[in-house]
């Protein structure tokens, strides 16, 4: 029973943080940018989809829907507001470009989380699920709101494989992140791939966003352990590969459901950490990961 | 004129230096304490300056050495009673090993690789003091019994001389050989090998440099605080908050580092009126000015001077 109940609970959970995962590694690989805003991009979307349906009383859909569409927003607004001009500026040198896209990206994220609290409070905030109610999955008594959300991810990933793998502009993105000069040589302009991919990423963090805000409920707190998670199975999974970081999440979704269950739930980051911390040691480029 | 601009600027720090001993004569315990708080945090820039500006690595994890060093010093002297000035010095020997530990293995990876393992050790440390809350205090904090003194005149004055100490011999290493052999090794690695120097030794010893001064100036912290606590010294954002004073102040300068850290520490204390905004306004300062003034405040005032 505690098997089953360990394995629905932790797919779930690990679905969710490889949704989360998969745009960050996305934009890594496609244009060398670790995206430090992921976690206040994400917390942004589940606190639209709660104030589109507590102070606008929007359907639940609809609430949705608009916390997607806030991270679509948020996320070219941060391409062209804050990675771009770094990218472009003449006063920073080369080999620096990364630090301080870091650190641009990283107080940009600051700025969000701030502005979030000022105007919702810091309160935890639960968005109302779209599937309401429980099943029973062989005895095992399971929300299925939590059965949503891993059909969701699931799908979504599916679906994000499918238009990488199988259309044009999904060649081109993959082609950027081999070889962007090859890419340009082509014909094509190489923001419009950015955009492409941080629209891709807008749309993945939104929707992790939204499911999150309706699993287990976000606040403005939660902004820094998101993107040190994601951050984290990231590191683990390889930066950039995207199949590296799907497995990476579902080995830190079930070792923390497994600590909650087994240990405490007190304890449940810290096996994750250990293990990120030996995979550095051991095979410092992750996983999956090209050095 | 740089020459001549790098021989003044010792004399303009001199008499800076003086200015600024004299203030507890005519302010109030107040601003001597908003002081005291922004030289300790002046210490803890400058060091991650000497890593980053220098050695070009960025370590995401300043406050892991800080909170090694400032629990260090904080358990001692709580469990064990041990006077001030050992745990002190305790505080800043455990930062240096802890530092070693972390850059043995990190300094294998180069450039985001080592800025991740940095904040997963921050992480971490973390975790462990929430857990064992017995000995640290957890999430309430740590309870510190003694204090470096009482006297809001002499712990200003305290601060002052570490961070001007500090300053004197942080800025010195910088411009000395082995601070040009760091800076050509942080610019490029492979040259720099190739001219016979030990890059992983001279990164490693800045790591040392580094840590010591920033787990010292921890363990001074928490005596002066009374109290250790994860949101204080161990926390991501007060480790952002380094990193921010360090390229607002401007990067390769050192001493810019303490500026910088001595501004957001009093633009902070300005803007509470301004209530849950302040975060949000030096955020966006620090974003403004890393955008449009990437060599920081001292950096562009020394390329005027130049030009």
């Amino acid at each position: 029973m505690l098997v089953l109940q360990i394995l629905i609970d932790g797919f779930a959970i690990s679905a969710l943080y490889a949704l989360g995962a998969t745009g960050f590694t996305l934009i890594f690989g496609v244009s060398g940018v670790l995206n430090l805003s992921h976690g206040a991009i994400m917390v942004l979307a589940a606190v639209a989809a709660w104030a589109a349906g507590s102070v606008l009383h929007a359907s639940t859909y609809v609430g949705a829907l608009i916390g997607v569409a806030t991270a679509l927003v948020a996320a070219i607004v941060t391409y062209f507001l804050i990675v771009q001009p770094i990218q472009r500026s003449s006063k920073i040198p080369h080999e620096e470009k990364e630090i301080f896209v870091l650190t641009g990206t990283l107080l940009w994220g600051i700025m969000i989380q701030e502005l979030i609290a000022y105007f919702f409070t810091n309160n935890a905030k639960t968005v109302l699920p779209i599937v309401e109610g429980v099943v029973s999955i062989a005895g095992v008594r399971t929300p299925s709101n939590e059965i949503f959300t891993a059909v969701v991810c699931c799908l979504v990933i599916l679906l994000l494989w499918g238009l990488v793998n199988r259309t044009r502009t999904g060649k081109v993105v993959l082609a950027a992140s081999m070889n962007p000069r090859g890419v340009t040589l082509l014909g094509y302009e190489l923001t419009s791939v950015y955009v492409v991919v941080w629209s891709i990423y807008g749309v993945l963090a939104g929707i992790a966003g939204v499911l999150l805000g309706m699993f287990l409920g976000v606040s403005s707190y939660s902004v820094g352990p998101l993107t040190a998670s994601a951050f984290s199975i990231v590191v683990l999974g390889g930066l950039g590969s995207v199949s590296g970081s799907l497995i990476a999440a579902f080995v830190v979704g079930y070792l923390e459901t497994l600590t909650a269950y087994l240990v405490s739930p007190a304890y449940r980051t810290i096996p994750a950490l250990l293990l990120l911390v030996a995979v550095m040691y051991v095979r410092p480029q992750g996983l999956l990961g090209r050095r | 004129m740089a020459g001549l601009f790098k021989a003044r600027l010792l004399w303009i720090g001199l008499v800076v230096v003086i200015l600024a001993a004299t203030l507890p004569l005519y302010v109030s315990g107040y601003v001597l304490g908003l002081l005291t708080v922004a030289y300790y945090f002046g210490v803890f820039a400058m060091a991650w300056d000497l890593l980053f500006g220098f050695a070009g690595e960025v370590n995401f994890g300043p406050t892991f050495l800080i909170g090694v060093g400032a629990y260090t010093a904080g358990i001692l002297d709580n469990q064990y009673g041990i006077s001030v000035y050992l745990c002190i010095v305790a505080g800043a020997a455990a930062a240096v090993v802890a530092g070693l530990v972390l850059a043995l293995p990190a300094l294998r990876v180069r450039g985001p690789y080592f800025g991740l393992t940095t904040l997963v050790a921050v992480l971490m440390l973390q975790n462990f003091i929430v857990v064992f809350a017995d000995l640290t205090g957890g999430e309430i904090g740590l309870t510190i019994p003694d204090v470096i003194s009482i006297d809001a005149g002499t712990n200003y004055w305290i601060a002052l001389g570490f961070m001007a100490l500090s300053a004197v011999i942080l800025y010195g290493l910088s411009q000395s050989p082995v601070g040009l052999i760091l800076q050509a090794s942080g610019q490029d690695p492979v040259q720099a090998g190739a001219l016979g120097f030990n890059i992983v030794k001279h990164k490693l010893a800045a790591f040392v440099v580094s840590a010591f001064f920033s787990g010292l100036s921890g363990a001074l912290l928490v005596f002066y605080f009374g109290t250790a606590s994860v949101g204080t010294v161990v926390d991501v954002s007060v480790g952002v908050q380094v990193i921010v004073a360090a390229v607002l102040g401007g990067r390769r300068t050192v001493l810019g580092a303490a500026l910088g850290a001595i501004f957001l520490i009093v633009a902070g204390e300005f803007l509470r009126p301004t209530g849950e905004l302040a975060t949000f306004i030096v955020s966006t300062v620090a974003l403004l000015a890393i955008m449009f003034v990437p060599n920081g405040f001292l950096g562009a005032a020394l390329s005027r001077v130049r030009s």
